[in-house]
């Protein structure tokens, strides 16, 4: 039983890792604010997500379980608020998307 | 009256979660600050159905674990496209009409949207939803509908 946890554990908290690499990775590859936001969100949606799972697993039932599952509703909650108002300021401030007609829908 | 109470008691029971420590003195504090917080609300006029939405009950229950596999199949798409040798973008603007009536559920719609990677909502205007995605594909309209026609039942409480 002891052993399922650890590797059902580990095994989130090293995809937590991935996600948290390759969103770095997409914050430094993408060309614009837009686009690097998308990337940005990896990181703490599926990223910090994965890794308080795993935590949460290590932890067992106890209150520190419930509490790092908190952490995670929290910045669920939180974090498409920030990313709105950082897309919405670029917008208002005049940062055109890249590659993207601003008058219409591509087909 | 009801919503008042309820908020007083979901504090409550944040409070119990996160302090651990239950001895009468500390548990009268958290009683005490409980009943201040709701009291400031009150105050504050924010105890309303958009404050304290209980009408939308144990539906949320379901729309969670829907939301967070959305949240891992559209991360596994992103960290494809990141990966990609050649960065196969093609980011794109779209208006979106929203179907929900209130405000709340349209901030429920616009924040699962912007929650999901490769869609950000970056302007509501009424119930129309300006987005922001990464490519033409994540809002080809099939993954969209579904979201907002779970919101709106979520809403309604259908």
């Amino acid at each position: 039983m002891e052993l399922v946890l650890d590797i059902l554990s580990w095994a989130a908290i090293v995809g937590g890792l991935f996600f948290m690499v390759v969103g770095a990775v997409g914050v430094l590859r993408m060309p614009d604010v837009y686009t690097r936001l998308h990337a940005a969100g990896m990181t703490d949606t599926m990223g910090a997500g994965l890794i308080l799972i795993g935590l949460t697993l290590q932890a067992g039932p106890t209150l520190v379980a419930v509490r790092l599952m908190l952490v995670w509703a929290f910045l669920l909650f939180t974090n498409p608020i920030s990313t709105h108002a950082l897309a919405r300021a670029a917008l208002s401030g005049g940062v055109r998307p890249f590659r993207v007609d601003m008058k219409g829908e591509q087909p | 009256m009801v919503r008042a109470f309820s908020l007083g008691v979901m504090l409550f029971g944040v409070w119990l979660l996160l302090s651990g420590h239950y001895t009468p003195l500390l548990l009268g504090f958290g009683v005490g600050s409980s009943i201040l917080v709701v009291l400031i609300a009150m105050r504050m006029d924010v105890v309303d159905h958009e404050g304290v939405p209980l009408y939308l009950g144990p539906r949320v229950l379901a729309y969670i674990p829907w939301l967070l596999l959305e949240i891992l199949r559209a991360n596994i798409i992103v960290a494809r496209i990141i990966l990609h040798p050649a960065l196969p973008i093609s980011p794109i603007m779209v208006h979106f009409q929203a179907s929900q009536k209130t405000d709340l559920g349209r901030a429920i719609y616009a924040n699962s949207i912007t929650l999901t990677p490769g869609t950000i909502t970056t302007g509501v205007e009424g119930s129309e939803l300006e987005i922001h995605a990464l490519t033409w594909a994540d809002v080809d309209g099939r993954e969209e509908d579904e979201m907002d026609r779970r919101v709106t039942r979520l809403e309604q409480g259908i």
